[in-house]
């Protein structure tokens, strides 16, 4: 092929048209073949509308059969981890969400031990991800790594409480943390900037590493920026969930019935539901990408720093326990064989001199 | 107050027995201005009470306490800084206040618990205010031992508490249970559900008959407790507060607004205003006049009468059925108990 300028390649087309645009298209087409997978993971005190919210956001009954526990049988309950994985499909696109739920956070007198299961849910799934990665067939690799994290914060309270700081500083580097605040319609306007406000100012004072929402590119046009900076201005979100259809100013919306009137879950007036499930669904890919580059990343550098997986980690532990134990064994009989060797002086000493008091140190 | 004798010319067909027999008054006496001389005495001197609130930080538990007695007298309007942190045990503190009503005086002592709840370990988080309740009752006790005793010996004990349920809408906590179960037993406990405007009204009738079954299942008596009914009426009137209204799911507000013309308390929201003191909206006004407007001596008597002497038995059996101090004069308060 003689030297040409790019420029000089035709097209019947379109003069200098080669055909690589098309490729966004293509990787759309496929991905849409092979549907997405996506895991949201939620964490929050019993009866702060976490299942409620779930349900409303994807519109659908994950928990059709819920029995809700009792005082006296929460006494007894540890935190469950209890996953339900549910395929939603909408104009031909698949989504296999799974969310996984954490019954019993929050709920004991001494909730010291409450986040160990969920840190050790977390660890588990990026460690089968890193096992089928380094394995020899990589073909179906299939990703149950938590994406996002929705973490609920109270809106009684004033703030973060000790457990919300604690379980957040915990987990920031492992994933992505969006603070949900639920049942906002406890909250007046007033109230819910300053309790938007505080939050944010203890997160900051803790340095908790919550998942921040890309800027937007500046070439994309101007409504997606101003989306951008408004869901941005606008975390932690202040939402309120519900199903149920009532009836308001003539039309059916989805809200919650008051003797005092009704608030509307889809009303960005009344509360930021729109505004999260904006959020998670324009960055449900990005989300994804953070999971992968940061925090996966950081799992797995951890994780072969130690020494790679984990079955050479315990035969190199073993090996040191013997090393260890070994070496003990030797003081000891060298410790025995001295004590010997002293009773047998003191026997002796003994034996010719019974008068005499003699002071061993032993 | 010196027994009725019976005049002498008064001679009756049937003996007189000291009380039971209903004895015709041949005229007027003025029996029945003893009321008018005890209300008089009462206004003079006035009337303490103590009030303390248990619950977790951001229930409202200030905010309600000052709508209830319609003046700022909790720890909220007192130089407490919203902005402080949670402390990292319980504290109690209590806080005075003189407010006067139609020339009555009442010493109302609000005594409040920041930091119940709040931790992440909350074991034994009820044990400083169990404490607290029982010095009170030694602080009492110490008074009415002295052999030189006061007219009127301050009241500090706790007449009534109030516990705050979180309105989650599914169940009571752990927390609550065990504070309940321990607390019971020494003061008059009325469970209130706070922030109610957080519920529906189905939710809130499946709620409160939720909690209600729980408290049962758990022997927990809350005030009024049933074994001190007194007689049929106390009873049946009690039995409809306990069954039916209790735990009161309550709103509280000291802000003021427009409605229909009217000031009234209440909270504004986008979707509409939540007026504190109306019925339909949340049930303040029941547990006001269930504290204030008809139980309140009722609540002063029970502690007196019932948990207080339950802990002065107990004191005194400790000590071998002697008091717990013997003092030569009034200003020797020290003593080895």
């Amino acid at each position: 092929m003689s030297k040409q300028q790019p420029a000089q390649f035709t097209n019947p087309e379109t003069p200098g048209y080669v055909g690589f645009a098309n490729l966004p298209n293509q990787v759309h087409r496929k991905s849409v073949k092979k549907g997405f997978e996506f895991t949201l993971m939620v964490v929050g005190e019993s009866g702060l509308g976490k299942s409620t919210l779930i349900n409303s956001l994807f519109l659908t009954d994950l928990y059709p059969e819920r029995i809700i526990p009792g005082a006296a049988d929460k006494i007894e309950r540890t935190v469950q981890i209890e996953a339900s994985t549910v395929e939603i499909e909408e104009r031909g696109v698949k989504l296999r969400l799974t969310v996984v739920d954490t019954p019993g956070y929050g709920d004991a007198i001494n909730c010291r031990d409450c986040f160990k299961t969920i840190i050790a849910y977390i660890d588990e799934q990026f460690e089968r991800y890193l096992h089928d990665e380094s394995g020899l067939n990589r073909r179906h690799i299939i990703d149950n790594r938590v994406h996002c994290c929705f973490y609920f914060i109270s809106p009684f309270g004033h703030g973060l409480k000790p457990l919300d700081v604690e379980f957040m500083k915990a987990i920031h580097n492992k994933v992505n943390i969006v603070p949900v605040i639920a049942k906002a319609d406890t909250l007046s306007l007033k109230e819910r900037e300053r309790l938007k406000k505080r939050i944010l100012d203890e997160i900051e004072e803790h340095g908790i590493k919550i998942y921040h929402l890309p800027d937007a590119e500046s070439d994309e046009d101007e409504d997606f920026k101003e989306q951008t900076r408004l869901l941005k201005a606008s975390i932690p979100f202040c939402v309120v969930g519900s199903n149920q259809l009532i009836e308001a100013k003539g039309k059916k919306v989805r809200g919650r019935l008051y003797p005092w009137g009704v608030v509307e879950v889809e009303n960005p007036e009344h509360n930021d539901f729109l505004k999260l499930r904006t959020m998670l669904i324009t960055h449900m890919q990005d989300l994804q990408e953070v999971t992968q580059d940061l925090h996966y990343e950081n799992f797995r550098s951890e994780r072969l720093k130690r020494g790679g997986r984990k079955i050479e980690d315990e035969e190199v532990n073993k090996d040191q326990i013997l090393l260890e134990k070994e070496a003990e064994l030797r003081r000891m009989q060298e410790m025995i064989a001295r004590m010997q060797a002293q009773m047998q002086m003191q026997m002796q000493s003994g034996e010719g001199d019974s008068s005499a008091v003699h002071g061993h140190h032993v | 107050m010196s027994e009725l004798v019976p005049e002498p010319r008064q001679k009756p067909v049937v003996p007189m027995k000291p009380m039971g027999i209903n004895a015709s008054l041949l005229g007027y006496i003025g029996i029945d201005t003893i009321i008018e001389q005890m209300r008089k005495k009462t206004m003079k001197t006035g009337f303490d009470f103590n009030i303390m609130v248990v619950g977790q930080s951001g229930l409202g538990k200030s905010t309600l306490v000052n709508t209830l007695f319609k003046s700022q007298v909790s720890r909220k309007s007192s130089g407490w800084n919203r902005e402080e942190k949670i402390p990292k045990t319980v504290e109690i503190k209590a806080i005075g206040h003189v407010i006067e009503e139609g020339g009555v005086k009442m010493k109302l002592t609000v005594i409040d618990t920041p930091g119940f709840g709040d931790q992440i370990n909350n074991e034994n988080c009820w044990e400083p205010i169990e404490k607290y309740i029982n010095e009170q009752y030694e602080k009492f006790l110490k008074e009415e031992v002295n052999i030189a005793r006061k007219k009127r010996i301050p009241d500090t004990r706790v007449h009534c508490c109030l516990y705050f349920i979180s309105p989650t809408g599914h169940s009571l906590r752990p927390l609550d249970l065990e504070f309940m179960k321990h607390l019971s037993k020494v003061v008059n406990i009325i469970p209130v559900i706070a922030k109610a405007d957080t519920m529906t009204l189905e939710e809130k009738t499946e709620f409160k008959q939720r909690v209600r079954k729980e408290l049962e299942v758990n022997g927990i008596e809350f005030y009024p407790q049933k074994e001190f009914d007194e007689d049929l009426e106390d009873k049946t009137e009690n039995d409809k507060i306990r069954q039916e209204s209790m735990p009161f799911a309550v709103v509280g507000s000291d802000k003021e607004y427009q409605v229909n013309g009217k000031r009234v308390l209440g909270r504004k929201t986008p979707w509409g205003i939540i007026e504190v003191e109306n019925l339909s909206h949340c049930e303040f006004a029941l547990l006001r006049d269930f504290v204030i407007r008809t139980h309140l001596q009722d609540l002063k008597e029970v502690t007196h009468n019932i948990h207080y002497e339950t802990y002065r038995a107990k004191r005194l059996n400790d000590n071998g059925g002697l008091p717990p101090m013997t003092v030569e004069t009034e200003e020797n308060h020290e003593s080895n108990l």
